[in-house]
């Protein structure tokens, strides 16, 4: 494949990502590998559900003290959000502005940092009352489960950090487009997680 | 000055196995991986049994045999019985569908070296005298409990292992679902392949639970963690769901590539189609996603009520149907053909009756009133055994034979082939049929040793005969493989004379592009059709010869997995070693430093000249 071949909006192929056969098998290979994830983060619920409200005898723990649902609201909304920047960010990568995918990815990245930073202050918060990893079957699920989610986050950030700065002297073309475009995947995955945590970790922890 | 030319010679060999990125290769380096790991695990099988074969034996301590069951059911499973069909996927089944490679090559080869370094890891526990006893499957009470760092082995280097599994996986579904020839259809596949695809699609959704439930044991032992410990709020019996949902799809993942390597040798060797093509298709299709909902058959006599026990028996039932499908497809194939009696043919003629018997045996113990009698009992030790020897380890065999001139070049000898059949099969019936009596006379499994007088001293010395059988068998086979090498007779496309699909019409082994020109499928074993119709060559270009487009070599899977490697031992030794915990990191960022090198670099392949092409045909004398 020819990095150097240059495009023009008119001579952009209409679905970039999977153009050649290389990227078809990046992007159907993407596709199934977020199928495993979700058995992944399934399996995490299910144990969580299970652990919920769970401790040695006299624990004092419980979703009800513990989440605060305006901090979490704040989280969610940054979340969205950046689902939906990194929407524009594919809307601009099909007409083959670069320019404007590189923004609208970085506000995606920036949105999702906020998140991440608002995760690690609840985080630090709850250790800050005694509720550590070690401290119950229920601390131990909720930190695995939210934290691996957290830890999704933190590595889709890595990788959009590196993308944006090693094609930003260089432009769009049919090589890096499925990078980017298995990322914005990638990230409503994160997105659509995050969803389930919402309701059913801080949801039905606080309400139901 | 020519001893210098040839150490040149070995190192740059070497450093093309180390950096393959051939689908051929790979599943030669998955082969010899898995069959070191088969023998080592045969090893194992053999001291337990030469300890149970004499009541009140003391030929090896009860902490050490716990150790080797454990050793012997991990090996066996995930660093043999696994690579080893992954070798034959990576060398057979991109040829089956007529592709040049599988889709990520790169990732192939990442998936190698992790089940390399993660069997590595988890057998250097031999070194450090701390070894897994927890039994394969680990249970969370017994397993916390474990001193040293034993199962610490055996929760990170499955985790490794596993991921390397995982990749394997996805990179089978892509290659099946994106780069079939024109023509090969989804109804056209060969049956190896389609078991390889439903295998791999199984992998997809059963391992993420295994990975997370050993990050579970990992954080409980390492980290602090409370997911199984009753006293903090856990419970153990999570753990057995998970994994059990991975463990049960993980026996179909091993059986179904069984079942594909048999269809294609009762085709073969009968000289006919197989018989109830599409049935035989929905039958591995149902019998991958029943495979998932039986899980809980392991679990009868925990308490799960009986509601639960009723519904899982049932399903656990109903896998039957679809297998006695396959089984009587298998004999309508032989009904009529011209059947040809070579070793293959010999395996799979053996699996049949053997398979059955395993079969029937999984039905009894689907039935949980009965299941409460025979868990934990030798009866149990048979049963499985007759599945997984009778069924897996046989088509393992019998592909070793089948596909070795395919893959690399030569013939096994046909007589010493069939030595090593009749004593592998005498001594695996000679070792599990008595199995279920001493199940039923109450000798439970696991157990280091057993008392006189309880009549189980001839049953467990009939037993161990038929280990050493077996063996002997193994040793034959190896004999007959260096034997063979070494003569190395060079053969021609298809040394069986009648070979089907579309890998026996290329040379063996195949050039590392595969096929000059991709070929043009019309129909169900489609080598045999252009035969019957006069086309010697057994194919059909699709397309003009052009430009190949090929992946570049690349060393940093190995860094990757050997960063992963590194990274377990810092995790282990976190909380005892000052270097734990720097080395845990440096492990991981050395992974990742990789892995980022990977994405920076530009690798977009390389082209293979069309004139090159062309001089290969030539020298080839015009053939594929």
């Amino acid at each position: 494949m020819d990095l150097n071949k240059k495009f023009t909006p008119e001579t952009w192929p209409e679905h970039p990502e999977r153009a050649t056969l290389e990227a078809k098998n990046k992007f159907v290979g993407f596709w199934l590998f977020l199928g495993g994830e979700t058995i992944l983060f399934a399996t995490l619920f299910a144990t969580y559900v299970a652990l919920k409200n769970s401790g040695p005898s006299g624990f004092g723990f419980s979703t009800q003290g513990l989440y605060e649902l305006p901090l979490v609201f704040v989280m969610t909304m940054l979340l969205l959000t950046s689902s939906l920047t990194s929407v524009f960010a594919m809307y601009h990568l099909r007409n083959y502005n670069f320019k404007k995918m590189q923004l609208w990815l970085a506000v995606t990245a920036f949105l999702g940092l906020g998140f991440l930073m608002l995760e690690v202050y609840e985080f630090s918060h709850y250790v800050g009352l005694g509720f550590t990893f070690g401290n119950s079957a229920f601390s131990s699920a909720f930190y695995t489960l939210v934290g691996t989610h957290g830890f999704h986050v933190a590595v889709g950030l890595v990788w959009i950090t590196l993308l944006i700065f090693r094609n930003a002297k260089r432009g769009l073309n049919l090589y890096n487009a499925t990078k980017y475009y298995t990322f914005s995947l990638y990230w409503h995955f994160i997105d659509v997680v995050w969803v389930f945590i919402f309701t059913v970790v801080y949801l039905m922890g606080v309400v139901g | 000055m020519s001893s210098v030319a040839q150490k040149k010679g070995f190192g740059a060999t070497l450093w093309d196995w180390l950096t393959t990125v051939d689908h051929k290769k790979i599943g030669i380096l998955y082969f010899l991986g898995g069959g070191f790991f088969f023998v080592l695990g045969g090893i194992e099988a053999m001291l337990i049994r030469w300890q149970l074969h004499i009541p009140n034996n003391d030929f090896v301590s009860a902490g050490l045999f716990n150790d080797l069951i454990t050793m012997h059911g991990t090996t066996m499973i995930f660093l043999a019985a696994m690579p080893i069909l992954f070798g034959f996927m990576n060398a057979i089944m991109p040829l089956q569908i007529g592709a040049r490679d599988v889709a990520f090559p790169f990732i192939n080869s990442l998936g190698f070296w992790m089940f390399f370094f993660g069997g590595l890891f988890l057998n250097i526990s031999w070194l450090f005298g701390e070894v897994p006893d927890a039994g394969w499957t680990s249970y969370a009470s017994l397993s916390l409990a474990s001193e040293g760092h034993g199962v610490d082995f055996y929760a990170i280097g499955l985790q490794i292992a596993g991921g390397g599994t995982l990749m394997a996986g996805i990179n089978f579904l892509v290659t099946i679902i994106n780069m079939r020839a024109p023509g090969m259809t989804y109804m056209r596949m060969p049956l190896f392949t389609w078991t390889t695809f439903v295998a791999s699609a199984m992998i997809l959704f059963a391992f993420p639970p295994l990975t997370v439930g050993l990050f579970f044991l990992t954080f409980d032992r390492m980290f602090g963690g409370n997911f199984f410990n009753h006293e903090m709020g856990g419970n153990t019996i999570i753990w057995e769901h998970i994994f059990w949902i991975f463990g049960h799809p993980e026996v179909y993942i091993l059986i179904l590539p069984a079942f594909g390597i048999f269809s294609e040798i009762f085709s073969i060797f009968s000289r006919k189609r197989l018989f109830g093509y599409p049935s035989m298709v929905f039958a591995t299709v149902l019998i991958g996603f029943l495979g998932f909902m039986v899980w809980a058959h392991h679990m009868f006599t925990v308490g799960l009520g009986p509601t639960a026990n009723a519904i899982f028996a049932v399903a656990t039932m109903a896998i039957a149907v679809p297998t006695g499908v396959k089984i009587f497809n298998w004999l309508l194939t032989m009904w009529g053909g011209s059947i040809v009696v070579t070793t293959p043919m010999l395996y799979a003629l053996g699996f049949i009756p053997s398979f059955v018997m395993g079969g029937v045996t999984g039905i009894m113990q689907g039935a949980a009133p009965l299941d409460y009698q025979l868990h934990d009992t030798y009866f149990i030790v048979a049963h499985f055994h007759y599945v997984i020897v009778g069924g897996v380890v046989l088509a393992i065999l019998a592909a070793t034979h089948l596909y070795w001139p395919k893959m690399f070049g030569t013939m096994l000898n046909e007589t010493l082939g069939k030595v090593t059949f009749w004593f592998f099969f005498i001594g695996f019936h000679m070792t599990f049929l008595i199995q279920h009596w001493l199940g039923f006379w109450g000798m439970p499994r696991r157990v280091w040793t057993y008392m006189d007088g309880q009549g189980w001293n001839l049953a467990n010395l009939i037993s161990t005969v038929g280990a050493f059988l077996m063996a002997i068998g193994v040793i034959v086979l190896v004999y007959n493989a260096i034997v063979t090498s070494i003569k190395n007779v060079k053969v021609a496309n298809d040394p069986w004379g009648d070979g089907r699909t579309l890998e026996w019409a290329i040379e063996s082994p195949p050039i590392y592009y595969n096929f000059s020109a991709t070929p043009l499928v019309r129909g169900l074993d489609s080598v045999w059709i252009e035969k019957m119709e006069g086309n010697e060559s057994g194919l059909t270009p699709a397309e003009p010869i052009k430009d190949i487009h090929m992946p570049n070599g690349s060393i940093i899977p190995l860094l990757m997995s050997f960063g992963l490697f590194i990274a377990g031992f810092g995790a282990m030794f976190r909380t005892e070693e000052s270097w734990g915990l720097p080395l845990l990191i440096f492990g991981l960022l050395w992974t990742f430093v990789s892995m980022a090198a990977r994405s920076l670099q530009d690798d977009t392949g390389y082209y293979i000249k069309k004139e090159e092409i062309l001089r290969d045909l030539k020298r080839k004398g015009g053939q594929n």
